[in-house]
């Protein structure tokens, strides 16, 4: 029992750091009805844009606060690029032209975060202890063991999520962001601009992106790989659905949790390495009796 | 001056009928058909067949596959490298277990393992739309991966997972050398493109366009929503897996599971958006466009004399990649066909005003 409990918590904090990247997803989908592909890039792009920042200004008063700033700077800088250079130009177009763009964007941040910032595995410190430790030795015999790494990980998680909880409901920035996923053309005629939406939208996937980057960063190093953590938070979405926050937590956590209880007790019967593919079998199962996801708008078809 | 159809009269069914009702434009087909088998043949090297044209006819009739699903039927799919691998180890499978099997026969009977997959994961589409379809999909692709690479008796037990094939022999005849080997690719991509610039003028393919217009509208007007969807699935996955049977036997000769990878799906998918959804013909403009791309990407900084690392040109050829993917998009969403039906319009008039 203490190692089903074991593998089942390790499983759901593995979850949180999928819903952390498919956070970033769900923000822009809601917002612009894209689906972008390019989230993982803009992980691994953050996640190496800081840890090399780190590395060159360690010598200045608060590296870790100057890395910190300046990285959202630039990816501020990045969501105004892709409003202007992608989004606008692509007003009104099919959402698979803008999916394909998005892939776009994709290949070239990978490209482009690598011949700025090279190509190494770069270890990342911002202080997240990677020790582990024992809980409730006193009920189980031999206790569970926790990595504290991925507990300060779930802690990050649920601020962040709380953090975004007030941001869309409490301001104003944010009601304007519910209001343009909710009708486009309605929100623009009550006077919100669009275009100043999308940049805001596409800055605060970009730093839900640094957030996973840094968390995902400090448990595997900062590597390409990264980038490819995207397919991992792709069924965490379709479960959860498009449209809601709370969907990519659950979502997250079932995926999570599920991938790992069916490595441990699914997998040795046929074959292992199945953590590839369950991940989409079991969201695939969830959707054939939800089409919309768990949490997802019912979509109404109008004839 | 020159394209223009004033003067061609239509006096039976069958003329009012026909796939090329403009004298010019088969004129024209027949110039190109002449270059394809003839003309290239006789003036390319082994390095342009290898490099390019084996690749570009090959990833042709896949994207061509593709687009029926993607363009015409409206279901995107992210699981073409998959059915490009069902074929491939379809048609190896049928190869060595059943001897003496005419080749050609494998790559059929290949296809029709690929449609069956096909269908099987089209399933989920007659519940599920849009992008949840296409993430669906990408369970196909790695499962599918994963399958191959981790049960044996695909792989007919070869202990490194790789898989090598002879080169295709049909009655004695060797299909070795580069010229054979594009000349039998050519011939297989006419003879399926005609299908298909059939099928998608016949009422199968009115049925797949009307429910990728609005899937509900065609249910009330008549149109078996699931009939439509896994017949486009099933379609499609059969030029796939063809197409991916064609890939191993005569482009690679020898294969691991990592061919066929989510790269796979994703180039072809890039062909069938930057060639022009919906269009027979911009199949090929999309996979003359991805197939050549990177090979000029790789030679420009030689041409231009910088000196950058291996790793820096990669780096760069991504970023380019990317940054011409949005360009294109933007300047033309609807792709190269696109162009090219604008550019046919412009003909007709010129060089008259209107």
């Amino acid at each position: 029992m203490g190692f089903f409990i074991e593998v089942l918590i390790g499983g759901l904090m593995a979850g949180v750091l999928y819903s952390l990247v498919a956070l970033g997803f769900v923000l822009i989908f809601k917002a612009s009805g894209v689906f972008n592909f390019a989230q993982g890039a803009m992980v691994l792009f953050a996640a190496l844009t800081f840890v090399r920042l780190l590395d060159i200004l360690s010598e200045t008063f608060a590296p870790l606060l100057l890395a910190l700033a300046i990285t959202i700077a630039i990816m501020i800088l990045l969501a105004v690029a892709v409003e202007r250079l992608v989004l606008r130009p692509l007003v009104n177009q099919p959402g698979i032209s803008l999916f394909m763009a998005t892939l776009g964007i994709a290949y070239f941040l990978d490209g482009f975060g690598q011949a700025v910032w090279g190509s190494d595995i770069y270890t990342l410190d911002v202080g997240i202890p990677k020790d582990s430790m024992i809980l409730l030795a006193s009920v189980f015999e031999g206790g569970i063991l926790v990595s504290s790494g991925d507990l300060v990980a779930t802690l990050i998680a649920g601020v962040l999520v709380v953090t975004l909880a007030v941001f869309f409901q409490r301001t104003r920035i944010g009601r304007a962001l519910r209001a343009v996923a909710d009708d486009h053309q309605a929100a623009q005629s009550v006077g919100i601009p669009l275009n100043y939406i999308w940049v805001i939208v596409w800055t605060v996937a970009g730093i839900v992106a640094l957030v996973a980057g840094i968390v995902w960063g400090s448990k595997l190093g900062v590597q390409f790989s990264l980038s490819l953590i995207a397919l991992k938070a792709l069924p965490v979405l379709i479960l959860g659905g498009f449209e809601s926050v709370l969907g990519a937590i659950i979502g997250g956590l079932i995926i999570g949790a599920g991938e790992k209880l069916s490595e441990i007790y699914i997998g040795p019967l046929i074959g292992g390495g199945i953590e590839n593919w369950f991940a989409y079998v079991l969201a695939l199962l969830f959707l054939l009796f939800r089409p919309q996801g768990l949490f997802g708008e019912k979509h109404i078809d109008r004839v | 001056m020159f394209y223009r159809e004033a003067g061609q009269f239509k006096t039976s069914y069958a003329a009012d009928q026909a796939v090329f009702p403009i004298a010019q434009d088969r004129i024209f087909i027949g110039i190109w058909l002449f270059i394809g088998f003839v003309a290239v043949p006789l003036l390319s090297n082994q390095y342009l067949f290898r490099a390019i044209l084996i690749p570009f006819l090959i990833l042709a009739l896949a994207a061509l596959g593709l687009n029926l699903l993607v363009g015409y039927c409206g279901q995107l799919s992210l699981g073409t490298g998959a059915f490009m691998a069902v074929g491939a180890y379809a048609a190896y499978n049928f190869w060595i277990r059943i001897p003496g099997l005419n080749p050609l026969v494998a790559f059929v009977l290949a296809g029709g393992v690929a449609t069956l997959v096909g269908i099987m994961f089209g399933i989920p589409s007659l519940r599920i739309k849009g992008f949840y379809l296409a993430v669906a999909t990408l369970a196909a692709q790695f499962f599918i991966d994963w399958v191959f690479s981790r049960v044996g008796w695909f792989t007919n037990y070869t202990p490194s997972g790789s898989i090598a094939v002879p080169p295709v022999s049909v009655f004695g005849f060797e299909f070795q050398s580069p010229v054979r080997k594009y000349l039998l690719c050519l011939t297989i991509l006419v003879l399926f493109a005609i299908v298909a610039k059939n099928l998608v003028r016949g009422r199968i393919g009115r049925a797949w366009m009307a429910t990728r217009d609005m899937d509900v509208a065609a249910e009330i007007i008549g149109i078996r929503p699931m009939y439509a969807k896994l017949s486009a699935f099933a379609v499609s996955s059969f030029y796939i897996g063809v197409a991916g049977a064609l890939w191993g036997f005569v482009h690679l000769g020898s294969w691991e599971p990592l061919a066929f990878d989510i790269n796979r799906s994703f180039s072809i998918l890039f062909m069938v958006i930057i060639g022009g959804l919906g269009s027979i013909v911009g199949a090929f403009f999309g996979a003359a466009f991805i197939t050549v791309l990177p090979l000029i990407l790789n030679q420009l900084p030689g041409w231009i004399g910088i000196g950058v690392s291996t790793a820096m040109i990669s780096h760069i050829e991504f970023m380019i990649f990317g940054a011409l993917i949005v360009f294109f998009l933007a300047v033309e969403p609807l792709g190269m066909a696109r162009m090219w039906r604008i550019g046919k319009e412009k003909m007709r008039l010129w060089p008259f005003p209107y």
